[in-house]
């Protein structure tokens, strides 16, 4: 060990990045996988060491995804066991899977600091959010527990983790709060390397790997007990455990003395002689310590015990940091246990009490009571530790009690008191409502590095993001100050707020908690003294009376003169710099520069520029507001949902969707987690700045752009001529053309001007221009607001006009089956999605009878995440049911599913046969021998069911009873198994293997966007040679996994590539002809991505480009064709042609590499070609073999 | 034979000069070109705006997604690696000038004034023998007059001749109103030669698809007259160094160029049809014509067919113009 030589720097940044920082230099191995909200760890690992940043041992760590946590965890356990000092990052689900290696790791004594951000465990529903549910799951694992509650915290326990496992010989698992600490950025002092070497004890570092298995030493470890012994084999770690909350109060010691932080195994805060004590671990340490203070200022003998190391759990800590005086006790425990007595650290307090009274080392045992608080980061604030404190003052105060929402159900919340402040008059709070695509977030993170890191002032950020990708919502809260921060909740009193999307003023409340006198920020597409009369009754009356100062500026004017287009973030923070007053106005100006320069230099000067010039003529636009002294405005906000909604979208949905979510209470909610399908069309978000429009004298209603529309958001339909009575006026309606069969009926594409997203897909796509002027086409792109209203009242009457079933359909080909109804629409997808139109696809042609299991993933959140669920319903009440379990199981899930309806089948079946005499033989037969192949035998079908449940009326008996449950399932089911590439072909796989080699009828679409979308983008297995993803950031070395070939040497399934900008012909029939065969299917979709580093308004474009230079096959391998004496393999599009090179240059996931290593992108592009060439050869031989049937080979015998 | 001849200062063996094209972009090429004999090369023209566009497209496909979701707050590994702006244009030059023997020149397109002079300068530093200003420009701004463009674009050269010290050629497209007269403000603004002329990306038009087809086909011989009649015009009145470029494919065209005045002939269609070799075919051919009519170096030949040397001046002028319309007005009478 030596004394620490380098000063200390103060920096900005998250609780990840603080962990990553020490985490990535005291270790040698490291395997990671992407799970929110712990992947950025594993990123920021796998960046540096790409970049060669070393270890405190001059080593550059090796860095590795594996295929999952359990492979992740299983990697650590046998790099661990070689002698290497190893750890993992991970969260929730994926700590989960690592669980067996944690018992294995912590049983074999071995020294080891895993780092996890705390996320909720999926129940009832699956979220991203922080609780300690995990956590708690591995609580019983061996592993020690400790808990850091800030982001400083964090940094400093990933190295006292560290250090102390190496000593203590049990592993640590250390913990921050998922997003709340985490994601939160924070100033805090930057441990340096001489910290860590003066921490990280060399000597106990070689004990460890000399503890690694080693030939030259061998032993044997993972043997099998027996009855006989393992059970005393298990009770020899004791001493270990019983020594380590020693060895953590020694490391904390040795801390302190270095850096003068000094923490305690259970820290205490408040009364010396309080008598009642609040216990807690985690991130609400912070809002718990503010309450406390500012109570115990007003007299209040109260105080609270934070515990930093809840496992092994240490009674003498605790008893030393809980005041003699303590009455009563409240333990909060931040997660859920159903059905046990109290929640896990609640019941360790009761016996450590319990064990202390006994022991005579207390003398009163306090009243105990548990509580829970926090789940999925519900907000908690000073105003709840004040009334689970007072609820303590009780004579018998509530236990198992929940605090932070209103339980109406079993009446176990504590009530709500008022509101408290306990934050500093000096600090200031700032709130910005801003969209993602128009970089606020960014913007403020600089703000808080400026301020934070160039000023004396303690800076914290915090950003609320939306649970919808296209046109999604931040909210940023700010705060700054000169004594540290701790307040670890929202805003809830704001000096400054800023609006930097006029529409907001008509979704949000977001004056609401603005203080008298506050600032007021307003971006507005109007000259300033025209602003006042466009503001709603609501926002107008909160600036009157709470004499709020106003400035307004019409940034989006701004940015498009320096052309920066939507990115109006720098202009808005300069007039926050300009106006709150946290810095002085030109050094502010200043600052904000130098940051664009630091942040931008590497884009290149023409972003600088642009943003240099933005800057500029941000304070020549802005203009303080003198508001008139009385509400002039006649209207008021927007209504939430429309009055026709019903009521459970009236009642919760609505609420949710305002944002006030967190006043729902516990009986609002469906207790199991099952919700009603079809919401997103009451959520009417007019996120488009532009919508397209239709020409029908140029359209040849060949319905590519329904096709390609990923929201659902511009339908066709045709219809008798009759129908059209009633049409609102400028309602467009044309004679059919192009469709022999519906010749004499009316045809209207129609745009949803409230749910399009303005990803101009449609008008891409579009084939038909004017003659004379082909820069018009059928549909193009016009602004949306002056159309608004016609186009509503338009698309208003388009759906009320009647919808052709499939069964009328002549073919079902692109432009026919894009007249059926979407029964999966207006989802959160992104702007632009490549994926979203395959899903929509599927639900037009079989939507009516599918079920849907959906793994983890993009897919499951715009699928699945609240507010609303856009997989909807028919007029008949018929739709996808749909349901996601996690992300590894999705194939054996549908599977089940499979499983499930064929035994149900078979049940109805089977009394239909046995009861056929009382329903009459003939319809029984009818029923049991119906043809379902097409839409009209399903229609037949669900008529002569119908007719069956009007029979089994007027029947009974137990068979009857059994068979009036079952008689839908008469009708096929159409099981699909939807998930992305990750899944697929990596944490799925082995389920996915094991159902393709199956006989199951099940429909497996696979959404292949080449990497992990929704945690941001990571490598898999189906990431191309030559991209960059995060996890592979000079570019993958390995080809992409062929995983229809792998499917296909099964010789059983039906496989497809397909990609539907390239063909979309071959997409429907694809899909088709997998749903069809009777066994299992596999669809592998092209699905163009953000992550792939382009506007997605060219997806279409790359789409193509990517199949004609046959990087991407397109075939069909259908095994029926095997016994028509046909070859089951299809290739489907043509020999390749044009530039593997101008593709990959295209988009910045390939052309990243050429920026950084010419030569290599070079090698990547031959190695590509070539790649493609022998991809192709194989395919083309594999079309051309047709395998000899039975008979055709007993012949030739 | 003396094939040696002088261009912006930098002596050269013989006059032919690999143009800025496709076959500039790789060392390797470069390596076949200095061993087929090319006196010196252009590489191709660093576009502002195209590097503009390029960071501005990345920024926005980087950026516009970032921070929006909670799962995900970008979407690309960190951008720390990797840098828009010139540098691989730079990085290229740099390792060609170490690469090669031959003189390595750099040529630029830029959009805006700071542009040409930040990244001249670059390319100066970078080690660029000289620097070809490409100065494409299609006004299609009906309130920009022909006088403010020529003004814009001498002001720019002087701006350029200001920070560098290399020599600079400026390479012109033919549709000038008065080129002799803007050359002559070129040559004030210190441009040290012309390179005449620009070939402009002229697209064509499918007529199926009602699409526009940007791609630059290759020249043929046939353009060449022009460059000889405005090289054989500026020859006669400008100090400058002139190069031609476009149509020359055959040594009866090096020959023509030489005589009307060029100092270098710049080759890319040639060689991208004929390949690298061509240019020591041309070389050989162009002494060998020379020994044959007894010319004692290229250099007797150099502007022997210019304006002010050629037997039939008019012919460079009006007279052609005339003869065709008095052929005309023969017919009215």
């Amino acid at each position: 060990m030596s004394e620490p030589k380098t000063q200390r720097r103060m920096i900005t940044v998250d609780g990840n990045e603080a962990v990553a920082s020490v985490a990535h230099r005291t270790n040698e191995v490291i395997a990671i996988y992407p799970i929110t909200p712990a992947s950025p760890i594993g990123e920021h690992a796998d960046a540096w060491s790409a970049q060669g940043r070393k270890n405190i041992w001059g080593e550059v760590p090796k860095v590795s995804e594996l295929q999952s946590e359990g492979g992740a965890a299983g990697a650590v356990h046998g790099a661990l066991q070689a002698g290497a000092v190893t750890t993992t990052f991970t969260a929730s689900q994926g700590l989960l899977l690592m669980i067996p290696n944690l018992y294995k790791v912590a049983g074999e004594l071995t020294s080891c600091c895993i780092h996890v951000a705390a996320r909720t465990i999926a129940t009832h529903a699956l979220s991203i959010f922080g609780d300690h549910s995990d956590v708690m799951a591995a609580r019983q694992t061996g592993f020690a527990l400790l808990c850091s509650a800030s982001v400083q915290e964090a940094h400093d326990f990933a190295l006292i983790g560290q250090a102390a496992t190496l000593k203590a010989r049990v592993p640590f698992l250390h913990f921050m709060d998922g997003f709340r600490t985490s994601h939160e950025v924070a100033k805090i002092e930057e441990l340096t390397d001489d910290d860590l070497r003066a921490m990280i004890d060399d000597g106990l570092v070689r004990a460890h790997r000399e503890r690694g298995l080693k030939p030259e030493n061998p032993v044997v470890r993972g043997t099998a007990q027996n009855p006989d012994t393992f059970f005393q084999a298990r009770e020899a770690c004791n001493p270990f455990y019983d020594g380590c909350p020693g060895v953590v109060a020694e490391t904390f010691e040795r801390f302190a003395e270095l850096t003068g932080r000094r923490y305690r195994l259970f820290d205490y805060v408040g009364h010396p002689e309080a008598e009642r004590v609040m216990l807690l671990m985690g991130s609400g340490a912070g809002a718990a310590r503010e309450a406390v203070e500012h109570l115990v200022a007003q007299g209040e003998k109260v105080g609270l015990v934070i515990v930093r190391l809840y496992r092994p759990f240490s009674l003498d800590h605790m008893l030393e940091a809980l005041p003699k005086s303590v009455k009563s006790v409240a333990v909060l425990d931040r997660t859920k246990e159903p059905g046990s007595v109290g929640e896990p650290l609640y019941l360790d307090v009761v016996a450590a009490l319990r064990q202390a009274k006994r022991r005579g080392l207390i003398e009163h045992e306090p009243h105990v009571v548990g509580g829970r608080y926090g789940l999925s980061s519900k907000e908690f604030t000073p105003r709840d530790v004040r009334d689970v404190l007072a609820e303590l003052s009780k004579p018998e105060p509530m236990d198992g009690f929940s605090v932070g929402i209103i339980d109406d159900v079993s009446h176990r919340a504590l009530p709500m008191g008022e509101h408290l402040c306990t934050e500093p008059k000096d600090r200031v709070r700032a709130l910005f409502y801003g969209l993602g695509s128009d970089g606020t977030v960014g913007a403020n993170k600089n703000s808080i590095k400026i301020i934070g890191g160039e000023t004396q002032n303690h800076a914290q950020g915090y950003f609320v993001y939306d649970s919808r990708k296209a046109g999604a919502i931040t909210i940023s809260h700010l705060r700054f100050g000169k004594d540290p921060i701790h307040s670890t909740y929202l805003i809830q009193e704001a000096d400054f707020v800023a609006c930097h999307q006029f529409q907001f003023l008509d979704k949000f409340d977001m004056l609401e908690n603005i203080v008298e006198g506050g600032v007021f920020l307003l971006n507005a597409p109007y000259p300033a003294d025209e602003v006042w009369g466009h503001l709603p009754r609501e926002a107008q009356a909160a600036i009157v009376d709470k004499h709020l100062k106003v400035y307004v500026i019409d940034a989006y004017g701004v940015a498009g003169e320096a052309g920066l287009g939507v990115r109006i973030n720098t202009i808005m923070q300069t007039c926050f710099f300009a106006i709150s007053g946290v810095l002085p106005r030109d050094e502010a100006i200043e600052r904000i520069k130098v940051a664009i320069d630091k942040t931008y230099g590497k884009r290149g000067q023409a972003v600088v520029q642009q943003n240099y010039r933005a800057v500029d003529a941000a304070l020549d636009h802005m203009h303080e507001l003198t508001p008139p002294t009385e509400v002039t405005a006649t209207r008021g906000r927007l209504p939430i949902v429309s009055a026709e909604a019903p009521d459970f979208v009236q009642r919760v949905t609505a609420v949710m969707i305002a944002g006030h979510g967190d006043r729902l209470p516990v009986s609002a909610f469906p207790p199991d987690g099952t919700w009603p399908s079809g919401t997103t069309r009451w959520e009417k978000r007019n996120i488009a700045r532009e919508i397209p429009v239709w020409d029908p004298a140029i359209c040849i209603q060949c319905n590519h752009c329904t096709l390609v529309c990923p929201h659902a958001a511009i339908r066709a339909k045709v219809y008798d001529a009759a129908a059209l009575e009633g049409a609102p006026e400028g309602f467009d309606a044309v004679d059919v053309r192009g469709s022999r069969e519906l010749k004499g009926l009316q045809y209207t594409l129609q745009v949803a001007p409230e749910d399009c997203t303005g990803c101009t897909l449609c008008v891409d796509v579009c084939p038909a221009k004017d003659k004379s002027n082909p820069r018009h086409k059928a549909i193009d792109m016009v602004e949306q607001m002056p159309l608004l209203e016609k186009e509503r009242e338009k698309y208003a009457f388009f759906l009320d006009l009647p919808q052709i079933e499939q069964k009328d359909l002549p073919r079902l080909d692109v432009r026919h089956t894009q007249l059926l109804l979407p029964l999966f629409e207006y989802s959160g997808a992104c702007s632009g999605c490549g994926e979203t139109p395959y899903i929509k696809l599927v639900t037009q042609l079989f939507g009516d009878r599918a079920i849907i299991a959906n793994a983890t993933g993009c897919s499951s959140i715009y699928g699945g995440n609240l507010p609303t669920t856009p997989y909807t319903v028919n007029a008949q009440g018929r739709g996808p049911a749909w349901s996601n379990s996690l992300f590894e199981d999705n194939a054996e899930f549908g599977y089940g599913m499979r499983l499930a309806v064929d035994d149900q089948t078979s049940q109805a079946r089977g009394l239909v046969a046995s009861l056929a005499g009382e329903l009459d033989a003939s319809f029984a037969e009818a029923l049991l021998t119906a043809d379902q192949s097409d839409a009209a035998g399903i229609e037949a079908q669900r008529e002569r069911v119908a007719q069956l449940k009007q029979k089994l009326s007027d029947l009974a008996g137990p068979q009857v009873e059994r068979l009036r449950s079952l008689t839908d399932y008469l009708v096929d089911k159409s099981v699909w198994i939807i998930g992305g590439d990750g899944w697929a072909y990596d944490i799925g796989y082995g389920g996915l293997d094991h159902v393709l080699g199956s006989d199951a009828n099940v429909n497996i679409l696979v959404l292949d966007t080449e990497v992990y979308s929704n945690t941001g983008g990571q490598a898999s297995k189906a990431t191309p040679l030559g991209a960059v993803a995060k996890f592979a950031a000079a570019g993958k070395t390995i080809s992409k996994k062929d995983l229809g070939l792998e499917a296909m040497s099964y010789g059983h399934v039906y496989v497809a590539r397909i990609a539907f900008g390239a063909k979309n012909q071959q997409t429907v029939r694809a899909i088709l002809e997998a749903e069809s065969y009777p066994g299992p299917s596999l669809i592998i979709a092209y699905s163009h991505c953000i992550a792939h580093g382009y506007d997605l308004a060219h997806g279409l474009e790359q789409q193509k480009a990517i199949v004609e230079t046959g990087i991407w096959p397109l075939y069909r391998f259908d095994p029926r064709n095997i016994a028509a004496g046909k070859p089951p393999l299809s290739l489907d599009s043509n020999a390749p042609k044009g530039s593997v090179e101008t593709f990959m240059r295209a988009e910045a996931r390939f052309r990243m590499v050429e920026k950084m290593d010419k030569a290599r992108f070079a090698s990547f592009v031959a190695q590509k070609q070539e790649e493609t060439r022998r991809q192709r050869a194989v395919y083309e031989q594999l079309a051309g073999i047709t395998i000899p049937t039975e008979e055709a080979t007993t012949a030739e015998d | 034979m003396d094939l040696s001849t002088t261009y912006l200062g930098l002596e050269l063996p013989h006059p032919l000069v690999s143009g800025a094209g496709p076959l500039s972009d790789s060392l390797d090429d470069l390596k076949r070109l200095e061993d087929a004999g090319a006196a010196a090369v252009v590489l191709r023209s660093l576009f502002e705006e195209q590097l503009t566009g390029e960071e501005l497209a990345a920024h926005h496909a980087l950026e516009h997604h970032a921070d929006s979701f909670a799962e995900a707050t970008t979407y690309l590994p960190a951008a720390d690696e990797f840098a828009f702006g010139p540098h691989e244009y730079l990085e290229h030059l740099s390792r060609s000038v170490d690469a090669l023997e031959i003189p390595v020149m750099a040529s630029l397109n830029g959009t805006s004034a700071g542009g040409w002079v930040d990244f001249a300068t670059q390319l100066a530093d970078a080690g660029a023998a000289a620097i070809e200003l490409n100065l494409y420009h299609l006004p299609t701004d009906p309130s920009l007059d022909s006088a403010q463009l020529e003004a814009g674009m001498i002001e720019l050269v002087k701006q350029v001749k200001a920070e560098v010290t290399v020599p600079i050629a400026v390479k012109l497209s033919p549709f000038f109103s008065a080129l002799s007269n803007f050359a002559e403000g070129l040559e004030r603004a210190g441009a040290d030669g012309l390179v005449l002329f620009n070939r402009f990306y002229q697209p064509d038009i499918d007529p199926e698809e009602l699409e526009v087809d940007p791609a630059l086909h290759l020249s043929d011989r046939g353009e060449l007259l022009l460059r000889l009649q405005w090289l054989g015009i500026l020859s006669a009145q400008r100090k400058l160094s002139l190069a031609c470029t476009g149509g020359v494919h055959e040594m009866e065209d090096v020959l023509k160029a030489v005589m009307s005045g060029a100092h270098t002939v710049q080759l890319v269609s040639a060689l991208l049809k004929a390949g690298p070799a061509h240019l020591e075919t041309l070389r050989d051919g162009l002494g060998r014509w020379l020994e044959e009519h007894e010319y004692a170096s290229l250099a007797q030949a150099r502007g022997s067919m210019n304006l002010a040397r050629c037997p039939d001046p008019a012919a460079f002028t009006r007279g052609n113009y005339m003869q065709i319309v008095g052929t005309a007005r023969r017919f009215l009478s």
